[in-house]
């Protein structure tokens, strides 16, 4: 893993700085994967009833996981705001 | 011609005028000195902040094809047709998760292209040309396909021929050779605001006028059900039958995760002026999802509405591609009907123009400056770019007009599979450096040919259709018990990475030489001002000598 800390000479002094500074990846991001989870289990959403306006739940049990995407999309940018 | 639409032609034909100066005016707007380096014509700038990005990203994104290809599939099919919103729901969660550190990684060393950073990561030039070749021969088809959506709304005009297609790429080729990617965020402005309004009035107006949303699912209902059950007829139905599960979540799956590899999308990402645009844009892009979801029960207001597909092409077959435009004609006014053909037409001029930025910074960047002139000046990159983006918009165009239709929608077919083969060098490679570069050329290639070999034995005995008849695989025919089906693309690249995997474990034991990685693990992490990060727009000509190469040079 040698090739990972090699630090080359002809770069200026605060980019060699920045390169040394602590990086770790937030928890947060875990929350990601839970539309995941909500979309691609098409066995509990496959039905036609309850209906909504009378469109089948199907359609609009997947629309509603735009909504939720979002929010967990918002979450996670707030609360990783400045973070790298 | 004795049918041409005159109020709709007058009012599709004003719009199409007024995006055409905005694409030639897009090269002054937020200006930089000179439009002569990739940086410029090719990423607008780099420089593209939270609003301009949420309209070039929805716009590239959203293409006109999708707008005409996911009804027509819920008018045929049904349910299987709706994959296209769990699709563009979890696209945003993995972008969010991958793409900011593409993006880091892209602006301190100047990469333009995703070969760009698979050459510096992975320190092989061999490599990082089979990810280009990928890329170019992804993106062509999706280009012609655009102008099948145009050549759809034509059609529902009356006009026929192809001299209309043929004005409407000369002007795209004209603005997008002048001002590069700044005519596609511009025009992505109008495009946009198009489509939302046709699609919302389109959900509020039509399902009024058809008796409501009960009446629309019963119609759909009702013509799924006088079709007969398979295997004699096909799998249609207003939700999906058992066996149609896994194959609906992995194509979502697999088409999102091939959304995010393809060159275009890339382009749009690494134009955003920080990490944090990006990021911020993940949480408000699903808003064209939305549309998207209300767009596909456009599928069976048609069918409510009673529309039939009319004949289009060189095979004179009813092509299920004109549903949308003609239920637009049924059910709106003139005016609003030309409004609406309008917008799918632009639709298509915006993914159209940064695909093809997107397959000519791939061609200048990694093979004619990595083969041909690896002495090429910034100024010689920049023009080689323009000119091949017309060499690539040609050969859509060629495509389109001399070969079946059918053809290009096969080939995107294709592509969405073959573009899935570059995950683990692209994603992977952003990540770990413990894959070996052979062992990512050996899973690429295995992957690809056997993701290819499997499109090439799908058939589909309703159609008659030999050949490349779908992207489902039916698990059956490897022997086991079940009536599953999984999309191609996943298959094939879970047997890509099977293969990477193995193959490091061999080249590593064997102690081949891994190859340089000029990137380091803080690269991954810099944002926007940081020290070592390009800034296109206020360096444009010192600039030249730092972008495109990587600093230890």
């Amino acid at each position: 893993m040698a090739v990972h800390d090699r630090e080359p000479a002809s770069e200026p002094a605060p980019v060699r700085a920045a390169a040394r500074r602590h990086v770790h990846t937030p928890a947060w991001n875990l929350l990601l994967l839970i539309p995941l989870v909500g979309t691609l289990i098409p066995s509990v959403y496959n039905r036609v009833g309850p209906t909504l306006f009378s469109i089948p739940f199907f359609y609009w049990y997947q629309m509603a996981w735009i909504a939720g995407s979002v929010a967990v999309t918002l979450i996670v940018y707030r609360m990783t705001r400045g973070e790298r | 011609m004795a049918d041409v639409k005159v109020t709709e032609l007058v009012v599709f034909t004003a719009l199409f005028l007024l995006v055409t100066v905005l694409g030639f005016v897009a090269s002054r707007w937020r200006r930089a000195e000179s439009l002569e380096h990739l940086d410029e014509w090719g990423l607008g700038g780099r420089n593209f902040g939270a609003w301009i990005t949420w309209f070039l990203v929805g716009g590239d994104l959203y293409t006109a094809y999708t707008f005409v290809a996911v009804p027509a599939l819920v008018y045929g099919a049904g349910a299987t047709g709706f994959f296209a919103v769990p699709y563009t729901i979890i696209v945003y969660p993995l972008v969010f998760l991958v793409a900011p550190r593409l993006w880091s990684v892209s602006h301190r060393h100047g990469y333009v292209t995703p070969a760009d950073f698979v050459r510096g990561r992975h320190g092989s030039g061999g490599l990082a040309l089979a990810i280009a070749l990928t890329g170019i021969v992804a993106t062509m088809p999706y280009i012609a396909l655009q102008l099948v959506g145009i050549e759809a709304v034509l059609k529902a005009m009356g006009i026929e021929g192809s001299w209309p297609l043929w004005i409407a790429f000369i002007i795209l080729a004209a603005y997008t050779y002048q001002s590069g990617l700044r005519a596609p965020a511009l025009i992505a402005f109008v495009k946009d605001t198009l489509i939302y309004l046709v699609v919302i009035v389109a959900v509020v107006y039509i399902p009024t006028k058809l008796g409501g949303w009960h009446d629309i699912f019963a119609a759909a209902d009702k013509k799924f059900a006088s079709t007969p059950p398979p295997p004699a007829g096909p799998a249609d139905g207003t939700i999906l039958s058992s066996a149609q599960t896994l194959g609906y979540s992995t194509l979502a799956l697999g088409s999102a995760m091939a959304l995010f590899l393809y060159p275009h999308s890339i382009t749009g990402i690494l134009a955003a002026r920080s990490r944090d645009t990006i990021k911020k844009n993940m949480a408000a892009l699903p808003a064209y999802s939305f549309v998207l979801g209300l767009l596909a029960l456009l599928g069976y207001m048609a069918i409510a509405a009673g529309v039939t597909p009319t004949t289009s092409g060189l095979n004179n077959k009813p092509d299920s591609n004109t549903i949308v435009p003609l239920l637009f004609d049924k059910m709106f006014a003139d005016w609003f009907a030309g409004v609406a053909f309008a917008a799918i037409a632009i639709g298509a001029l915006v993914p159209a123009a940064i695909m093809s930025i997107a397959a000519a910074n791939l061609w200048t960047r990694n093979i004619y400056k990595e083969y041909l002139k690896p002495d090429a000046t910034a100024k010689q990159e920049a023009q080689m770019s323009k000119f091949a983006s017309l060499v690539v918009k040609l050969g859509a165009l060629v495509v389109i007009i001399t070969l079946d239709p059918q053809f290009s929608i096969d080939l995107q077919l294709i592509g969405g599979v073959v573009i899935l083969q570059t995950l683990p060098a692209i994603v992977f490679g952003l990540y770990t450096r413990w894959f070996h570069r052979w062992a990512l050329l050996a899973g690429w290639a295995v992957g690809l040919f056997c993701g290819l070999f499997m499109l090439y034995d799908i058939a589909n005995p309703l159609t008659g259709k030999q050949h490349f008849a779908g992207s489902q695989w039916a698990l059956s025919r490897w022997g086991f018990d079940t009536k599953y089906t999984m999309y191609v693309g996943i298959l094939a690249v879970l047997i890509n990475a099977a293969v990477t995997v193995l193959a490091t474990l061999a080249l590593r034991a064997a102690g081949t030489p891994v190859g340089e990685d000029t990137t380091r693990e803080t690269d991954y992490h810099v944002e926007a001002g940081d020290p070592g990060v390009i800034r296109a727009e206020a360096e444009a000509g010192e600039a030249a000598g730092v972008a495109g190469r990587p600093p230890a040079d």
